[in-house]
């Protein structure tokens, strides 16, 4: 018999509650997602009791969707409307993609939305990478509402930590079109080396060797009382074990003196390469057999010593980043007290000698490299969601890229430097050209090269509303802002007359608001009385978990507040409560703000007391204000 | 910006030291990440937005810190801007003549490496010119904290600038030679 939990005499039980969180590794090749339960970070498997999903979507002709294993397995037959690895295409344009080895029909819809964006037309029309990682994501997130027996509240998604700022907002577009409420973008080496640190209770600096299905990440982390701080991060968004395969592919065309190949028999000798490719792991040669759609007879046998020297380029590759890593957190290989393989690549034999051989040092491989990064991401997800009891876990991330802004002449002036400890934010002043000038155009990129046209485009802001004055008189500061998710906020002051300026952004990749909306949209097909229903509810349950919040700062923190300041406070959670009680979702959305607005002065004296207590050890006897 | 209601604004008061050169370094990253445990926006996913904000700004205020004062060129600048001195201002152009021949001296030798595609000389340079830095870093500690010499402060902050300049730039070069 399950025994009944009993609250504290006055407490409620709610804030104990454990809230059902996961961590989501959203991957090239495969996703999974995981979850803390009593206290173990465990992978959550479907119905046939696999872990991971293959990270294939598939547009079937009856109008349903496909994703993992029978996707996976269709890819040689319906290559077009099969989409593998569409993590590669993440806030990309068409020009940053090698197409050539790709069966889709890619779509350039820069002329339809006026920006860079890759799409690709299938059966069931033209889908953007956002729109079929979405798919992939609400595979993940229905496997774990059914196993966990409940709504999610959210979950974390890893992303590679060399994504730049397009590729990190396409991940969170995604997770927003799949109805997940993302608590945190996670960089994969930093969830790979919180599952690795806590699970070996290791000290000191680690580097992180990430190599995954199209993506490559090295992070050097020092790991200090459960405080997990990266120090550099690097890598290159487009290399990973899909390029592997590409390496026999053309190897096998070559021996077999085969003509290029149609789009099916190219899903099928790719495939037959990876497969090559995974075999070489434990074997010394691999034979590859197949019969193509012509009639021709492929028969190759690939050594290890072949494979080797394909791949060497490759594998030369990834030490670029991990050298220019070391240098940015001004460290040698010796400071280095491990390096932990993470991704299915790593399992290369030529990949782990080669790590062996550069740190002096054999690598760290007794996690599963395929599950680390989501096993990683529960445990943040726990903690982020309020179930870790104690407040022990920490990580301090960074930037991976510069942010900086086009200046005259086609040259880049850094406003934010890489590897940035995030969250952070940088001002800059700008100043008007001409006399009467009322509006000005700011150019974001993101990168480390000098010229523009060699970084990557983010967006493009009009400052408009100026106030007209002489040339160089008006002072307009700009504050770039980014946040802990990694993502990048702009907002503008003209600070003469302390006018907020009017920001229009037009971000170069990517989905704008309107598109997202509409594809929101076009999920519900509910009628409006429906769509009603689920704002009121949504307006309620944020109201709610607001007045629990603030109720629990006053029990805890009241005494920083006289007795007019808190009668200021209990007045709006009043005014909310009759709002709620009468079910108006318009009027219960303005409380919400009001509620949030009086509190502003209270969370500013809370948040002092906390940082005095952390500082003086925790006794409030000390505190010092 | 102010960070919270009670003048945490001083890098120095927010990380819990006393406001002079000479710091332990070791309890400054003890106490950034002590001020990053309470304020960060981790700790508040579920909080009211008064207080999301409130971690933000705090958080990132923390971050701004701990670059300033971790750096003792940006920390004796930051001690000097405390007493109403900018030492990079545009009107504060004195630099004495022998210093001004040392840096032709560095840019020089810098060049040279580099055109020769010379590693081992960008790091002896680098080790050179960091050696200069601590000996700055020591008389920092005089001008500062006990003789209270603004002057002399300034002048040996815009050195410690320079220096650190010249030092990125060589960096740079021995990472672009390497790739």
């Amino acid at each position: 018999m399950a025994l009944l939990q009993i609250s504290e005499p006055g407490q409620s039980a709610a804030p104990h509650q454990h809230k059902l969180a996961v961590g989501i590794d959203l991957g090239t090749t495969n996703s999974l997602v995981a979850t803390v339960r009593s206290g173990l970070a465990g992978v959550l498997v479907d119905d046939d009791g696999h872990a991971l999903l293959p990270s294939v979507v598939r547009y079937m002709a009856d109008g349903s969707i496909d994703v993992g294993y029978e996707a996976q397995a269709a890819q040689s037959l319906d290559p077009a409307n099969t989409i593998v690895s569409a993590k590669r295409f993440m806030g990309r344009g068409l020009k940053d993609v090698d197409v050539s080895l790709q069966p889709y029909h890619f779509v350039d819809s820069g002329q339809v939305h006026n920006k860079e964006l890759l799409e690709i037309e299938t059966r069931a029309g033209i889908k953007s990478p956002v729109e079929i990682s979405a798919e992939i994501l609400k595979t993940l997130k229905h496997r774990a509402e059914k196993s966990l027996g409940g709504e999610l509240v959210g979950a974390v998604i890893t992303v590679p930590a060399y994504f730049d700022d397009a590729q990190r907002q396409a991940t969170k577009d995604a997770a927003r079109l799949a109805g997940i409420n993302v608590l945190r973008l996670l960089n994969e080496p930093t969830a790979a080396a919180v599952a690795y640190g806590l699970d070996n209770g290791v000290e000191g600096t680690y580097v992180i060797y990430d190599l995954g299905g199209g993506t490559f990440d090295v992070s050097i982390l020092k790991l200090s009382k459960g405080v997990f701080e990266v120090l550099a991060t690097n890598g290159d968004s487009a290399l990973g074990g899909d390029d592997f395969d590409r390496r026999i592919f053309c190897w096998i065309l070559e021996q077999s003196q085969c003509k290029p190949v149609n789009a099916q028999d190219t899903r099928l000798l790719l495939t037959k390469a990876r497969e090559a490719k995974e075999w070489l792991t434990d074997h010394a040669s691999a034979q590859i057999t197949s019969m193509l759609s012509t009639g021709e007879l492929v028969n190759v046998t690939l050594s290890t010593k072949q494979f080797n020297e394909l791949t060497q380029t490759l594998v030369t590759k990834t030490l670029g980043p991990i050298k220019k890593a070391l240098r940015d957190a001004a460290l040698c290989i010796d400071d280095i007290k491990g390096v932990v393989m993470v991704g299915g690549a790593t399992r290369m034999p030529q990949i782990r000698l080669s790590v062996a051989d550069y740190f002096k040092q054999a690598p760290l491989t007794n996690l599963d490299p395929d599950k680390v990064v989501a096993l990683g991401a529960a445990i943040q997800a726990n903690t982020l969601a309020g179930n870790r009891s104690e407040n022990d876990l920490l990580l301090l991330d960074v930037i991976p890229l510069s942010l900086g802004l086009e200046t005259m002449g086609g040259l880049v002036e850094k406003v934010i430097p890489r590897n940035s400890t995030l969250p952070i934010a940088r001002a800059q002043e700008f100043t008007t050209f001409k006399d009467g000038q009322t509006a000005m155009s700011i150019h974001v990129l993101q990168g480390e090269r000098e010229l523009v046209t060699d970084c990557r485009s983010l967006a493009k802001f009009e400052l408009r509303g100026i106030p007209p004055m002489v040339a160089g008189a008006a002072r307009i500061r700009v504050t770039f802002t980014v946040d802990a998710d990694g993502l990048l906020s702009v907002s503008a002051r003209e600070t003469s007359t302390n006018i907020e300026a009017n920001i229009v952004v037009k971000p170069s990749y990517g989905l704008s608001e309107e598109q997202l909306l509409s594809m929101l949209k076009s999920g519900f097909e509910s009628a409006e009385t429906d769509k009603n229903a689920r704002m009121l509810n949504e307006a309620i349950v944020d109201a709610t978990g607001l007045i629990a919040s603030i109720e629990a700062a006053l029990q805890q923190d009241g005494g920083l507040l006289n007795a007019q300041e808190k009668q200021k406070i209990t007045s709006q959670i009043d005014a909310l409560q009759a709002n709620i009680n009468a079910g108006d979702g318009d009027a219960i959305k303005n409380a919400t703000e009001a509620l949030n607005v009086a509190t502003e002065d209270f969370a500013a004296k809370r948040m002092d007391a906390s940082v005095s207590r952390a500082l003086t050890g925790k006794s409030l006897e000390n505190l010092d204000l | 910006m102010s960070a919270s209601g009670f003048g945490h604004d001083n890098f120095f008061e927010l990380l819990g030291l006393t406001a002079q050169f000479n710091i332990d370094l070791s309890t400054l990253e003890t106490n950034y990440r002590a001020v990053q445990s309470a304020s960060h926006p981790d700790r508040f996913v579920t909080a009211s937005n008064a207080e999301k904000i409130q971690s933000m700004q705090t958080a990132t205020h923390a971050n701004e810190a701990y670059l300033t004062l971790k750096n003792p060129a940006n920390r004796a600048k930051y001690c000097l801007a405390l007493q109403g001195i900018d030492a990079v201002a545009e009107t504060n152009t004195k630099m004495p003549h022998d210093f001004l021949m040392q840096q032709m001296e560095w840019r020089e030798a810098l060049e040279d490496a580099k055109q020769a595609k010379n590693i081992n000389a960008l790091e002896s340079l680098l080790a050179e010119m960091q050696l200069d830095a601590k000996t700055l870093q020591l008389s920092l500690v005089d001008y500062l904290d006990i003789n209270k010499d603004t002057i002399a402060a300034t002048d040996a902050t815009r050195k410690l600038i320079f220096i650190d300049k010249v030092c990125a730039d060589i960096l740079k070069a021995i990472e672009h030679l390497e790739t």
